[in-house]
């Protein structure tokens, strides 16, 4: 077999074999059970909490975990604003980068905030090392929240009936030191000896074989490049992001960044599975996730391999696949796995240009972030996915003739709501901000580089990707003006915290009510049937939302290009 | 007439759309284009503001409005839409001028009647209030519902139950309900009013079917707000579709925006939601069952133990004597002979039932003076007197207490028949002459054929039955083990009920049971579902939520299954009509945008004939699925206990796949006869 395709599957199955045990571990840490890093964790999140005075064991009701997280985030806000305003003056800028724009900081701080890192700005010039720094500790703490939102939604489910659903710094400081820390580690490592720089001085200076002396950036790429994987955040520390030879060096880098950004996603969905007791339905979550995410991940590795018959009738030889965008040392397939693994799991780093993907590819690109919902990000991933299963419940609840009711507790109509509410917000926002731009030619839709179908795939491309907080581009738009900065960083903020708090709410209001025990008129929530319900219920309501935005772009370039 | 509107109500196959009742259906369905009714019906609202707009857009195109294409495009979707909306009135009327006609043929038996009141006076039925006292006699019609306060009499129910067969009440027991319009046939009763006229359960239950009172029901709310939010969707979908197809050069008329908007929106579940569920309430209608509101019928559904009375449920009414057991030295002759006399005057069933075991003619007796000894609670024993002999028949313990009062000896041969028929579930008679033991009969509940599949039908339904009986935990058990039930309650008294159900509902499950007594009355308004036997009393039937007008206690298990039914059409439907999107979306998207860019052509994977003949293939499938489905709404998706995980394959293979697949080949048939006009 191809090593190029193998490559892939022993990335698959590395990730998947650690995230089982990683999900186990993850179960215990939440559930408050001992573990081995305990020695070294408990003095230090002691710590954490006395100085800033949080008792721990203070169980919160869902209400007040959405208070504590939205407090929380606004702080960070306004102190990321004022480091991004005035990093010109601040120390650790030996370039001497300017500070952003008021828009310009409100998208970055917005966009890192929300776990997203859309950037409208090129880290070599854009921003200084403590900018850098302080991303950096955006990117630790976003992952923290969105895991202990979806520990929420586990604790919901623990317990038969109750409003206490933990302590939401418990679990935020936990996913912190105890998770997130440890595997950057272990990946920081990896890039150093691969030669990933890890320094606070400027610019180097070098040499190249023509004689030319190029400046080349460097800075604490190291420390920075991990997180932005594990935390699936996306962020890149150079502009062309993990396509930057120093952010991701090798196929062996590339291979540890991968698993990296796919681990917790994946091994979210078995600690929900332990945590709750439940394993067997955890295996049909993965289940219902791998599929999706095969179904479109497979087609785009072969696309790319197969190449552009644009360019095959050029009579330019395309054996190694559609090359455009693409870096060498990684090639088509790895890079069409990677445009997946991005996007469905909303880390928004890439290795290749989407903008130069195969028409289809792009498609997929965008339906993966349409979806959202497939492994989905650290957190957001199970909390997107949960709306879903609402949805599924109460359809086949109705079909097979019971008031719906999953793990024991009825949906009715509040939690219809809410669920609605959030799977409807979804294609609103990349809608009707695609729509702006297109309706606004003057300061939306002249930001494209190509005209025509593609044109309108990267506008689609740029809002679906705000509002599934993924990050990535379709680069090639113009996209640091106010009018997109402004908007995207609006549909960024909805389609971070919306996301958050319904779910959080429906499982908190779940949890206040009684449970009822199964019996054999019971729906399984935990066989293929009701998986084949959910992945139905994901695939229509996608297919339903975005077909018309596809048919005019991808598919619209699709049918031309044949 | 009694006999005609009998017939009437009984006759459960009547065809879905008699003559009568589709034409006031069909101008109702006008009367509902009224917005103040549309309103109430998002999706449908959302229809009616299309079709308006149309006809303005059809008629602008006369007066020289351009780029909207021809008047008679623009006015046949127009009409299509017009009619997508009568389709989705008429279904709600047909259901609901069903659900009136079958209320009213039970309503009809309460024409003016005379009614002697008390003091002499006769007035009519309809001036009958709360608390007035009526007398009737054999032959008079009941004028209105009642509680026997003196009296006993036999009366004949046929008109409301169907069942010929006479049925006795009385004052005081837990039958002294009388329902206006039956007959008395014997005897004198008097009677109190029990309810204010118009506000008898059969009076709410038409006013529920009318929809003047019809509230909707938890599970519909939430229906509602998921094709709502659908129905958003699409709004949006479509709204942002028009920058969209400006920005690709590719102007869309406003007809071909609101057919798409229209075929994307669930108008299949959202025309047929409230006759699926009047119809509902109709089929328990149809079963005798009269329903207090449309949520009773849903949480018949979802019931998880359902509590059964032993007799009249799994047992036939009454016991019967099954063998008899002489004491080693007794004549079997004398044995029978002593049997038959002291059953001669026991009038009940298992009397009878003795003597006719015997096969004796207890007449073929010549007896002097004879002086019977009635039952009474504190003997449990009767018998009869005559010369200087007397004979007993009785509970063991009863008789075994005379026998070594008067200083015999009770056999042992007899004590162990008594517990070895016990442990069978039967009931042993001790027959005694002049204290002195004869010997035993055997009585042996009859446990009612079919009953075993009935509930073995209900615990693949993951329902739980629990059998609630008189008798001792022994007898019960067997019984209870012979019938198939999962628990029972021995020796139950009112209050064991009631722990139960609360012990159950404390569990979180919901709980169904049938009650007749002013006893059971707690309980029955403690019972999730509660359903009150007609011949039950007044306290019992304003307690429960339902009313069984046959007094049939298996009558639980259809309710259980109308409730099933309800859930899974509007499931089923939901489904079918958001699965029919797919097809559509093929049909417009390509129609929408081919002149602009013909390489989408490619989509257009029914080869249909050409834009406008795509919409209006679109538009008409969406507007006939909704009279085509009229009859499924109706009748209800037949339930299979086949467990909870089979029935979703089978109903997400029917309805989902089937979904997807139906509107293709329904497009493009459509789309084959449309062409030959365009």
């Amino acid at each position: 077999m191809n090593t190029e395709i193998l490559g892939i599957i022993a990335m698959f199955t590395i990730t998947l074999l650690l995230a089982i045990p990683l999900g186990k571990y993850m179960a215990k840490v939440y559930a408050g059970e001992r573990t081995l890093l305990d020695p070294v964790f408990n003095p230090l999140e002691k710590l954490f909490f006395k100085v800033s005075g949080i008792n721990s064991k203070n169980e919160m009701t869902w209400k007040q975990h959405l208070v504590a997280l939205l407090t929380i985030n606004l702080l960070w806000f306004l102190m990321s604003m004022f480091v991004l305003m005035n990093m010109s003056w601040l120390p650790l800028n030996p370039d001497g980068n300017p500070s952003q724009s008021v828009d310009l900081a409100f998208n970055t701080t917005i966009s890192f905030l929300v776990n997203c890192n859309l950037q409208h700005y090129s880290g070599e010039t854009g921003i200084s090392y403590l900018g850098q720094l302080w991303l950096m500790f955006l990117q630790f703490v976003t992952a923290g929240v969105g895991m202990a939102a979806a520990v929420v939604i586990f604790k919901a489910f623990k317990e038969k009936s109750t409003t206490q659903l933990g302590n939401f710094y418990d679990f935020f400081v936990k996913s912190c030191t105890r998770i997130l820390l440890p595997l950057s580690l272990i990946v920081a490592l990896v890039l150093v000896f691969e030669g990933t720089p890890m320094t606070f001085e400027g610019k180097d200076t070098i040499t190249n074989l023509q004689g030319d002396t190029v400046q080349v950036s460097t800075g604490p790429v190291a420390a920075f490049v991990p997180i932005k994987h594990v935390g699936t955040n996306g962020g890149g520390f150079f502009g062309v992001n993990g396509a930057h030879p120093l952010e991701n060096p090798s196929f062996l880098t590339n291979m540890t960044e991968m698993v990296a950004q796919f681990i917790i996603p994946m091994a979210m969905i078995f600690a929900f599975g332990f945590f709750i007791r439940r394993r067997r339905f955890a295996w049909m979550v993965f289940g219902v996730m791998t599929v999706g995410f095969l179904l479109l991940a497979i087609p785009n590795i072969i696309m790319e391999m197969n190449g552009n018959p644009e360019i095959a009738k050029m009579g330019i030889d395309n054996s190694l696949g559609a090359m455009e965008g693409k870096e060498v040392r990684i090639g088509a397939a790895a890079s069409g796995f990677w445009s997946i693994v991005t996007t469905v799991i909303s880390t928004g780093s890439i290795n290749s240009m989407h903008d130069s993907s195969m028409p289809l590819s792009g498609m997929n690109e965008l339906l993966a972030m349409m979806i959202n919902a497939y492994y989905g990000g650290v957190g957001a991933g199970i909390l997107n996915f949960f709306i879903f299963i609402i949805l599924a419940v109460f359809i086949s609840g109705l079909m097979v003739g019971r008031t719906p009711e999953f793990m024991g507790k009825k949906i009715e109509a509040r939690e219809m709501k809410i669920a609605m509410i959030i799977a409807l917000f979804h294609p609103f926002l990349i809608l009707v901000g695609t729509a702006l731009a297109a309706a606004f030619p003057t300061v939306g839709s002249a930001a494209i580089s190509n005209p025509g179908f593609h044109g309108f795939s990267q506008m689609l491309y740029e809002y679906t990707s705000s509002a599934a907080n993924n990050g990535s581009g379709f680069e090639g738009l113009g996209d640091n003006t106010p009018f997109w900065n402004i908007s995207t960083g609006i549909v960024l903020l909805l389609g971070r915290f919306l996301p958050i708090i319904g779910p959080v709410a429906i499982a908190g209001l779940l949890a206040e009510k009684k449970f009822i025990p199964e019996s054999s008129g019971t729906l399984k929530t935990d066989t293929s049937t009701f998986g084949l319900v959910i992945f139905v219920v994901i695939a229509i309501v996608a297919a339903l939302s975005f077909f018309p935005a596809l048919a005019l772009g991808p598919i619209a370039e699709y049918f031309s290009l044949k | 007439m009694v006999q005609k509107i009998n017939i009437m109500s009984k006759s459960k196959n009547t065809s879905l759309f008699q003559p009568e009742l589709m034409n006031e259906a069909f101008k109702q369905s006008f009367v509902k284009l009224n917005p103040k009714i549309m309103f109430h019906n998002p999706v449908m609202f959302t229809v009616w503001v299309g079709t308006l707009v149309m006809l303005f857009v059809s008629f602008s195109t006369l007066f020289g409005v351009e780029g909207q294409g021809s008047f008679v495009y623009n006015f046949t979707v127009f009409i299509i839409l017009f009619l997508t909306l009568l389709f989705a009135n008429f279904a709600e009327a047909i259901a609901e001028a069903r659900g009136k006609a079958q209320a009213d043929s039970l309503r009809k038996t309460r024409e003016e009647t005379p009614a002697k009141l008390e003091n002499g006076k006769t007035i009519s039925s309809s001036q009958l209030k709360k608390g007035d006292v009526f007398l009737c006699e054999a032959g008079d019609t009941i004028p209105t519902d009642g509680e026997i306060i003196e009296g006993l009499a036999t009366i004949d129910e046929s008109a409301i139950t169907g069942e010929s067969a006479p049925v006795i009440r009385e004052a005081g027991g837990d039958k002294s309900s009388v329902t206006g319009g039956t007959k008395v046939l014997s005897d004198k009763i008097k009677v109190v009013v029990t309810t204010q006229p118009g506000e008898s359960f059969l009076d709410k239950m038409i006013a529920l079917v009318e929809g003047a009172s019809r509230q909707k029901t938890p599970n519909e709310i939430a229906l509602t707000i998921l094709l709502a939010g659908f129905t958003l969707v699409f709004i949006i979908v479509c709204i942002t579709l028009k920058p969209f197809a400006d920005y690709a050069n590719a102007p869309i008329t406003i007809a071909a925006f609101i057919s798409l908007f229209v075929c994307l929106i669930p108008t299949t579940i959202g025309g047929l939601l409230s006759a699926i569920g009047i119809a509902g309430m109709d089929r328990a209608l149809r079963a005798n069952v009269i329903t207090k509101s449309g949520k009773a019928v849903e949480t018949a559904g979802d019931i998880d133990v359902l509590l059964l009375d032993k007799t009249g449920t799994i047992t036939i009414g009454n016991r019967k004597a099954t063998k008899f057991y002489p004491t080693t030295g007794v004549d079997e002759k004398h044995f029978l002979k002593a049997v038959v006399l002291s059953s001669m005057a026991d009038e009940t069933p298992e009397g009878k039932s003795i003597i006719e075991l015997a096969g004796v003619n207890p007449l073929n007796y010549k007896l002097e003076n004879p002086r019977y000894i009635k039952f009474t609670a504190e003997t449990r024993s009767s018998g009869i007197d005559f010369e200087n002999i007397r004979i007993r028949k009785g509970a063991s313990d009863a008789i075994k207490n005379l026998v070594e009062k008067a200083g015999n000896h009770f056999p042992k041969e007899v004590a162990d028949w008594v517990t070895q028929i016990s442990s069978n579930g039967g009931t042993p008679l001790v027959v005694s002459e002049n204290e002195n033991v004869l010997g035993v009969v055997e009585l042996q509940d009859i446990i009612k054929p079919g009953i075993q599949e009935r509930f073995e039908r209900l615990r693949k339904m993951g329902i739980k039955t629990v059998m609630v009986t008189g008798d001792n935990p022994m007898t019960a058990k067997y019984i209870a083990e012979k019938a198939g039930v999962d628990d029972f309650i021995a020796e139950a008294r009112p209050e064991d009920k009631m722990e139960y159900i609360k012990k159950e509902q404390a569990d979180g499950r919901l709980v169904a049971m049938m009650g007749d007594g002013t006893n059971d009355a707690p309980a029955l308004a403690q019972a999730n579902v509660g359903v009150a036997m007609n011949s039950g009393t007044q306290a019992a039937k304003e307690a429960g939520n339902m009313v069984d007008l046959d007094n049939d206690p298996t009558k639980l298990i259809e309710i259980v299954e109308i409730g099933k039914q309800l859930l899974m059409t509007r499931g089923t439907l939901t489904t079918f009509s958001i699965a029919n999107d797919v097809a559509k979306y093929f049909a417009i998207i390509p129609a929408l945008f081919i002149a602009a860019i013909p390489a989408l052509n490619e989509l257009n994977i029914m080869n249909l004939h050409s834009p406008e003949s795509a919409i209006l293939s679109a538009v008409i499938f969406n507007a006939i699925i909704i009279p085509l489905l009229i009859p499924l709404a109706l009748k209800g998706v037949a339930y299979k206990p086949i467990g909870a995980s089979a029935l979703l394959r089978r109903n997400l293979f029917i309805y989902g796949l089937g979904g997807i697949i139906v509107p293709f080949i329904g497009i493009k048939l459509i789309d084959i006869v449309v062409s030959i006009f365009i």
